[in-house]
């Protein structure tokens, strides 16, 4: 138990810093420090197939994401906060405290599965047929690619879409073509 | 965007083939153990994106071309549909049918080593290739375009 809040206190350190620091790419980095002690703890719950996803989407895609994207005369933040914008947020945090208090006492235990707590949750029949049924022996797999295979078929049309969206409309040769236009 | 100095190139050049290697591990064992399309596909992707970093945008456009990149997408993206689709012919016929497992595994008992899941490692493997080619693609396409839009400024300024 102690681990997790070593690595929260961990997390929170590295959040407060990304919001804090004045130079853009050791923001990023910080972010990347937080998704890595959240892996860190999915890997102590047990969960090896959330940390490698969180550990690659976080880490790689998010730091690599915005270091590749990044301009260079972009990497320093400057000017201060006023007096209206800190006490909103203030405001805003105090709800999401109060709101969040009241949720999480609601919630099981640290640590306990939530499918012990409903007796005929669908989790409890896709752990004991889950083998059986598809052949798979990582579970994770076995739900997601064919118990839930309308989920993946949903997310990866919606990551086909934008890709091919945003590779459109950021692309090179029409904006040469309109710059020759234009001349 | 330019490349970086002869210690990150070298360094880099050594080091992709490794990465490489473990996003195709991660692909292939995903009905195994843990791991699978998502997370092969966004390390495979990185492998690129390292190149990128280190070489420059042009090196990398040169060795794999965005209309290739593209081309694997579509492919990608085809074939876990047409997964999802075989399902409607063989058997009793319902979309996403692990017709594969459940016909050719159980009833005729064959062992098939590399696919023993059916079309669960298959559709692995196309969604390991959806997601390595759009990873790459959205950050390559970000970068290119912010460094252009870097080189056109001056131009203008001295016209």
């Amino acid at each position: 138990m102690t681990v997790f809040y070593v690595l929260l206190v961990f997390m929170i350190i590295a959040a407060l810093i990304a919001v804090e620091t004045r130079n853009l790419l050791s923001a990023v980095i910080c972010i990347g420090a937080v998704g890595f002690g959240a892996s860190l703890i999915f890997l102590f719950l047990r969960a090896p197939d959330i940390a490698i996803t969180q550990i690659v989407v976080e880490v790689l895609g998010l730091i690599i994401l915005i270091r590749a994207a990044i301009s260079r005369d972009l990497t320093f933040i400057s000017g201060g906060r006023d007096f209206f914008s800190v006490v909103v947020s203030a405001v805003i945090v105090f709800v999401i405290f109060v709101a969040g208090i009241r949720v999480f006492e609601s919630l099981p235990d640290f640590g306990t599965p939530i499918f012990t707590q409903a007796s005929n949750a669908a989790s409890q029949s896709y752990i004991a047929k889950g083998l059986a049924k598809t052949g798979a022996s990582n579970i994770v797999s076995s739900v997601i690619l064919d118990f839930r295979a309308y989920d993946t078929l949903g997310e990866a049309t919606v990551l086909f879409t934008s890709i091919i969206g945003a590779t459109v409309i950021l692309r090179k040769k029409p904006r040469k073509l309109l710059q020759e236009c234009d001349e | 965007m330019k490349g970086m100095t002869v210690i990150v190139k070298t360094i880099s050049s050594w080091v992709k083939v490794l990465i490489l290697l473990f996003g195709i591990y991660i692909i292939l064992f995903g009905d195994i153990g843990p791991g699978g399309g998502f997370a092969g596909g966004v390390i495979l992707a990185a492998s690129y994106v390292l190149l990128l970093l280190a070489f420059g945008s042009e090196f990398v456009e040169r060795n794999m071309p965005v209309s290739l990149v593209l081309r694997l997408l579509c492919v990608g993206m085809f074939c876990f549909i047409a997964l999802a689709i075989s399902g409607l012919f063989v058997g009793t016929g319902e979309f996403f049918r692990n017709w594969i497992y459940q016909d050719v595994v159980t009833k005729k008992g064959i062992d098939i080593h590399i696919i023993g899941a059916g079309i669960i490692p298959l559709a692995e493997i196309a969604i390991g290739l959806l997601v390595a080619a759009a990873v790459y693609l959205v950050i390559f396409t970000f970068s290119t375009f912010r460094s252009e839009q870097r080189q056109d400024l001056p131009v203008e300024s001295l016209e």
